[in-house]
């Protein structure tokens, strides 16, 4: 238990996948003008993340380890991730029209991710056992909402900031991610190894 | 004349990563050092070129309601292939970099190069494409390499740049905030010289 709560804590504060890994960025950097979307976003990341963080723990360890396939993993990986998400679009569509519409092109994009399979990867790299893997998964699901809030606040202010134009746009999104990077440094004293 | 304006496209017009902001999380994540930065290039130069070369050969074939995740297997395949190269050839470099090498399958330069140009184009444009854009990566990762090992140690590649005696290493920059920062701070120049 105290093992599991040290995932979560260490990776939505302390190794936030978007601040200290760069993973998921393009979202990051696309969608988060607004809150709403950012909402639905993270949401629908924390959602395929866990999932497929066990699903592909489970086909690694029971499938491709016993039959000494793991070359075959980032093919297997992808294509799982790939999908999940294919579920998760169908479902939203179903239930959520209007979320639907307001993540347009960000659902499948998903895909493309690099923070799921970046968190399957991290989860093989690190031998995780079961649990800790779902855990991972979520957490860094709630890392990525967690950031791509603040960050959809900080534009919305921007928006009535007066930027140099040289940093308008992708610039000072970036300058900003930077910022609050060194602010999350401050996190890295909470659990000490 | 055509073909020229193809590779002039990548190289700086529309520039992978100062420009269109493609491939995000490699560049900023390796590029700590020059020589990570020489290593993610040579690997995405190695994909995107064969990766093009496949899905051009194979474009009248694949159905398009699954040609995404056709493109999909087709990249992993071939980033599988530099993976255990690393892994066989230079284990020192694939420990430093880590799960990025395999996170090239998700790298939008690769799969949006693939879905806009090889998939509707014939074979030599598609590698002339894959190759300006992979070399406009390559030296974008470089320069951004240089300017944070430069300014976060003092050295690049081992030789010593910033002497102690008169520079205190910023360690921030080769911490993930700095790459933010420096990033920012190339788009704004790039900004200023397109005069956009």
């Amino acid at each position: 238990m105290k093992e599991l709560f040290q995932i979560f804590i260490s990776t939505v504060l302390i190794h936030n996948f978007v601040l200290s890994y760069f993973l998921g960025l393009c979202p990051f950097l696309g969608v988060s003008g607004k809150e709403k979307s950012a909402l639905g976003m993270g949401l629908a990341v924390i959602f395929v993340m866990t999932l497929s963080s066990s699903v592909s723990w489970l086909i690694y360890h029971f499938i491709l380890v016993k039959l000494g396939l793991v070359f075959l993993a980032y093919v297997v990986f992808i294509l799982v991730i790939a999908s999940l998400v294919q579920i998760v679009e169908m479902f939203v569509r179903r239930y959520s029209p209007a979320l639907f519409k307001a993540l347009g092109i960000y659902l499948p994009l998903i895909t493309t991710n690099c923070a799921i399979l970046g968190c399957v990867l991290f989860m093989i790299a690190r031998d995780y056992h079961f649990w800790a893997a779902v855990v991972f998964g979520f957490s860094g699901g709630v890392g990525f909402l967690l950031v791509l809030l603040i960050m959809a606040g900080i534009r919305e202010e921007l928006n009535y900031a007066d930027v140099p134009w040289v940093f308008k746009g992708a610039s000072i999104s970036l300058i900003t991610a930077g910022l609050l990077a060194l602010t999350f440094m401050g996190f890295s004293g909470l659990l000490t190894s | 004349m055509k073909k020229g304006k193809e590779w002039i496209k990548g190289l700086w017009k529309e520039h992978p990563v100062f420009r269109m902001l493609l491939g995000m999380c490699p560049t900023l994540a390796v590029t700590t050092s020059v020589i990570n930065a020489i290593f993610m290039g040579v690997a995405v130069i190695f994909v995107l070129f064969f990766s093009s070369l496949i899905v051009s050969l194979i474009r009248k074939l694949v159905p398009p309601q699954v040609r995404i995740a056709v493109y999909t297997v087709i990249i992993a395949s071939f980033v599988t292939i530099v993976d255990i190269y690393f892994k066989a050839n230079f284990p020192q470099m694939s420990k430093a970099l880590g799960p990025y090498v395999p996170l090239i399958i998700v790298n939008c330069i690769i799969l949006g190069r693939c879905e806009a140009f090889a998939s509707k184009n014939r074979l030599i444009p598609s590698l002339i494409d894959a190759l300006s854009i992979g070399i406009g990566f390559f030296w974008g990762l470089v320069v951004l390499g240089a300017i944070r090992e430069i300014l976060g140690t003092g050295r690049v590649l081992g030789i010593k740049i910033l002497s102690a005696s008169y520079y205190n290493p910023m360690v921030v920059m080769i911490l993930p905030a700095g790459a933010f920062l420096v990033l920012g701070g190339l788009v704004a120049i790039m900004n200023k010289l397109e005069g956009r």
